[in-house]
C-alpha cells in the first residue's frame, strides 16, 4: 500500500477506505457483534465470580436472581462486584467509542479521547479543589471533575476552530495539547507545593473502578449512554470526515458542524468517565486500533465493535488487577497500560495496521 | 570562506547563497536575521539571569567575572552557581527543541515528541524505581540515561520489521510508553508519600543544582549532534516528498531514518539525564519555529534550537526569580509556552 505517499504532513490517514479481507462480509461482521455481546456478558459474569474473596458460582447466581442480603457471599457480590462491573462496562465502552470518534475527527492515530483537554481539565479542577477546599473523598470530585473537563474542552474547541478550516483537525489537536500542557503545569505546581494534596490525589490519578459509588455512576450515565449511542450511529459521517477535508466537503458535508457534534459527544462521554473513575488511559487509544485490525477501517463497524471491545477490555483489566495481587489490588488504569501495550505492539507489527 | 551572491537569477528573493569549493548553502535572509536577533536576546537574558538572586550583581560585573577581567569577588556566585545553571538551561532547551523537530519531521505527525520512542517514560520509570527503593540521588543522571536508552532500544527493536515505518513506530511507541507510564504510576501508588516524593519532584524536570559536568556533557553532545542534524535536513526534505519519490531520487531512506532517530534520541536522552523529563519544549517549540519561519530546513532547525534555548532559559528565570514560590522549570515551560503557542496558532496559517 502507498497510503503515506500522497498524504499531507499531519494528515496521517487512520481509515484507509477498503482494506478488509474478502471473507469479512456484512453477515460475518453482524454475527461478530452478537459474539462480542456474548463475550461482554461472559466477562461480566467472570468479574462477579472471581476476586480476592472466593465466592461460589451458586452465590453469584443467587445474588443476581434471588438476592438474600443476609448471606455474606451474596452481599459481597451485590455491594462490591456488581457496582464495579457495571462501571467498568459503561466506562470502557464509552471511552473506546470516544477514542474511535476522536481519531476520525482529528485524523490522527495518536488521538485519544483526552486530546480535547478533558483529562487535564478534570485533573486541574480536582487538584485545585482538593488544595483549596480540602476535599477528602472521590465522590466529592464528581462535580469539579466534570465541570473542569467540559470547560477545558470548550476552550480547546473554541481556539482550535478559529481560522482556516482545512487545517482544523491539526489545529484542534495542537490546541488540545497546548491547553492540556498549560493546565498540567498548574496541576503539577500545586502538587509540588502541597505534599498533602499529592498524597491524596496520586491514587485518583491511577484511575480505578473500585470503591466508586453506583449512585455517582447512575448520575453521569445519561451523558455516557446518549453520547456513546449517538456516536455509534455517526459511523457514516465519520467515514466521510476521516477521508480528508476537501473530499468530505466535496461530498457535501458540513465538516465544521459534524466536528462540533462529534467533539461535543466525546467530551460528554469522557467527562463523565473521568469524573467516575479518574483518568483511565489507553482504552480510548488502543481499543479502536485493535478493533480496526479485526473488522477493517469502516467506522460503521468500528464504532459498535469498539463499544463492546472497550467494555471487555476494562472489565478484563479490572479483573486482572484484582486476581494478580494476592493482597490488595492493582488499579484498572495501571492494568490497562501494562496489559494493553503488548496487544497494541503486536498489532502494530502486523502489516495491515502499520501501513 | 563563502562569498555572498545574492544577484544570481536562480536564487529566489530573500535568499543568500554561500559557496566554497565543494559546498554551497542557501540561507533565507529573514531566518538568518531572526536567528542573529535571538542569539542576542539569549545572551542578554543569560546575563540578566546571572544578575538576579539573593546577591544582586551589576551586569558589568557579571561579564567581567565570566571573562576573569577584573577582581574575582563574585567568582564563586557567578562561575560556580549561576553560570552552569544558565548554560544548562540554554543547551538543554536547544537539544530538546532540535530533538522534537527531528522526530516530527521524521514521523510526520504534529503530536510527536521524542517521548514517542520512550525516552522520557523510560527515564522516569528507572529513576522512580531507583529513588523509591531508596538509592541515592548521586547516580540519578546515569540511571535516567540508561532508562532512556533502554526504552529507545526496545521501541526501536519492536518497530523494526525490515524497515522502520513511521506509523508502526508511533503505535509501538505509544504501547511501550503507556506500559512504562503504568509501571511508574504503580510505583507512585505503592510507596509511602515520603518514598514517592523525590521521584515525583524529579519527574517534573529542572535545571536546579546544575554543575559544570552536566554542562560539559550537554555542550559536547550538542556540538556533535546539531551539525549532523542540520546536515540531515536536506535528505529529510526529500523524504517529505514521500518515501517512493525519495527512493527513486536515490536517497537511502532507511539509512536517513536511522541516523535521524539516533541523533534525536541521543539529544533527548542526554537532556533527560541532566535535567529530568522537561515537557512541552520538544513538542511545541518546533511548531513555534515553523509558525514563525515556515517548513523545516537546516536554517529553521537552528532557529528551532535558539527558540528552545531562549524558551527554557526564560522559563527558568521566571520560575526562579519572579514567582512567590520558586518553581522548577518543568512547571513553567508549558505555563509560559502554551499561551504564546496558542497566539501563534491563532495568528498564522499552520504549515506542519
Amino acid at each position: 500500500m502507498t497510503m503515506t505517499a500522497g498524504t499531507r504532513v499531519g494528515d496521517v490517514p487512520v481509515a484507509p477506505i477498503g482494506g478488509r479481507p474478502r471473507w469479512l462480509g456484512r453477515g460475518v461482521r453482524a454475527t461478530g457483534l452478537l459474539v462480542g455481546l456474548g463475550c461482554v456478558i461472559l466477562a461480566a459474569l467472570a468479574s462477579l465470580r472471581f476476586g480476592a474473596y472466593g465466592v461460589p458460582t451458586s452465590a453469584v447466581w443467587d445474588a443476581l436472581f434471588n438476592y438474600d442480603p443476609t448471606v455474606y457471599d451474596q452481599a459481597v457480590v451485590r455491594s462490591q462486584r456488581v457496582p464495579r462491573t457495571i462501571i467498568a462496562i459503561g466506562i470502557g465502552a464509552g471511552l473506546a467509542v470516544a477514542g474511535a470518534t476522536m481519531q476520525a475527527v482529528t485524523r490522527n492515530p495518536l488521538a485519544s479521547p483526552s486530546i480535547l483537554g478533558v483529562s487535564a481539565g478534570s485533573a486541574f479542577a480536582v487538584v485545585t479543589a482538593t488544595f483549596f477546599l480540602g476535599l477528602t473523598h472521590v465522590s466529592q470530585y464528581l462535580w469539579f471533575s466534570f465541570f473542569g473537563a467540559v470547560v477545558a474542552s470548550a476552550i480547546v474547541f473554541a481556539i482550535g476552530s478559529i481560522g482556516n478550516a482545512t487545517n482544523a483537525p491539526v489545529r484542534l489537536t495542537l490546541a488540545g495539547v497546548a491547553i492540556s500542557a498549560m493546565l498540567g503545569s498548574w496541576t503539577s505546581a500545586i502538587l509540588l507545593i502541597s505534599e498533602e494534596t499529592f498524597d491524596q490525589i496520586r491514587f485518583w490519578f491511577a484511575g480505578s473502578v473500585v470503591g466508586r459509588d453506583l449512585d455517582t455512576f447512575w448520575f453521569v450515565s445519561p451523558f455516557l449512554v446518549v453520547g456513546a449511542l449517538v456516536c455509534v450511529f455517526m459511523g457514516h459521517q465519520l467515514n466521510v470526515l476521516s477521508m480528508s477535508e476537501d473530499a468530505a466537503r466535496a461530498l457535501g458535508m458540513n465538516t465544521g458542524r459534524v466536528r462540533l457534534i462529534c467533539a461535543g459527544l466525546v467530551v460528554l462521554i469522557t467527562g463523565a468517565a473521568v469524573s467516575v473513575t479518574g483518568p483511565i488511559g489507553f482504552v480510548g487509544l488502543a481499543v479502536p486500533h485493535i478493533i480496526r485490525s479485526i473488522v477493517g477501517p469502516d467506522y460503521r463497524w468500528v464504532l459498535p465493535y469498539s463499544l463492546l471491545g472497550g467494555a471487555i477490555f476494562l472489565i478484563g483489566a479490572d479483573l486482572i488487577g484484582r486476581v494478580i495481587m494476592p493482597t490488595g489490588e492493582l488499579q484498572a488504569g495501571i492494568v490497562t497500560g501494562i496489559v494493553g501495550a503488548p496487544f497494541l505492539i503486536v498489532l502494530a507489527r502486523r502489516r495491515s495496521l502499520a501501513n | 570562506m563563502g562569498t555572498s551572491l545574492p544577484e544570481l537569477p536562480t536564487v529566489p528573493r530573500g535568499q543568500i547563497t554561500f559557496r566554497s569549493r565543494g559546498l554551497s548553502a542557501r540561507v533565507n535572509s529573514r531566518v538568518l536575521l531572526i536567528c542573529l536577533g535571538l542569539l542576542a536576546v539569549v545572551a542578554g537574558l543569560a546575563v540578566f539571569a546571572m544578575m538576579l538572586g539573593t546577591l544582586r550583581i551589576p551586569a558589568v560585573d557579571v561579564i567581567r567575572t565570566i571573562g576573569h577581567l577584573g577582581d574575582d569577588q563574585y567568582d564563586f556566585v557567578v562561575n560556580t552557581l549561576r553560570l552552569p545553571r544558565v548554560l544548562l538551561a540554554v543547551v538543554v532547551g536547544a537539544a530538546l527543541a532540535v530533538s522534537g523537530a527531528i522526530f516530527q519531521g521524521l514521523v510526520r505527525n504534529p503530536l510527536v515528541s521524542p517521548d514517542i520512542i520512550g525516552v522520557n517514560s523510560g527515564a522516569n520509570l528507572f529513576v522512580a524505581f531507583w529513588l523509591i527503593t531508596g538509592y541515592s540521588w548521586a547516580f540519578v543522571p546515569w540511571v535516567a540515561f540508561v532508562g532512556a536508552a533502554l526504552a529507545a532500544v526496545v521501541v526501536y527493536g519492536l518497530s523494526w520489521r525490515g524497515n522502520i515505518a513511521p506509523n508502526r513506530l508511533i503505535l509501538v511507541g505509544i504501547g511501550v510508553g503507556e506500559a512504562l507510564a503504568a509501571l511508574t504510576t504503580l510505583l507512585f501508588v505503592s510507596g509511602t508519600i515520603e518514598e514517592v516524593r523525590p521521584a515525583q519532584v524529579w519527574s517534573i524536570g529542572s535545571v536546579y543544582g546544575a554543575d559544570w559536568g552536566d554542562v560539559r556533557l550537554m555542550v559536547i553532545a550538542l556540538a556533535i549532534l546539531l551539525p549532523v542534524a542540520v546536515a540531515m535536513m536536506w535528505p529529510m526534505q526529500i523524504m517529505q516528498l514521500g518515501e517512493d519519490s525519495a527512493r527513486s531520487l536515490g536517497l537511502g531512506v532507511e539509512r536517513t531514518r536511522i541516523v535521524m532517530l539516533l541523533v534525536g534520541c541521543a539529544l533527548a536522552a542526554f537532556s533527560v539525564a541532566v535535567a529530568g523529563p522537561i515537557g512541552f519544549v520538544a513538542l511545541m517549540v518546533p511548531h513555534m519555529a515553523r509558525l514563525i519561519a515556515g517548513p523545516l530546513t537546516g536554517s529553521v532547525l537552528i532557529l528551532t534550537a535558539l527558540i528552545g534555548a531562549l524558551f527554557l532559559l526564560l522559563a527558568d528565570v521566571i520560575g526562579q526569580h519572579f514567582l512567590p514560590v520558586a518553581l522548577p522549570v518543568g512547571v513553567l515551560t508549558s505555563a509560559i509556552g502554551a499561551p504564546y503557542f496558542l497566539f501563534l496558532l491563532y495568528r498564522t496559517t499552520l504549515r506542519v
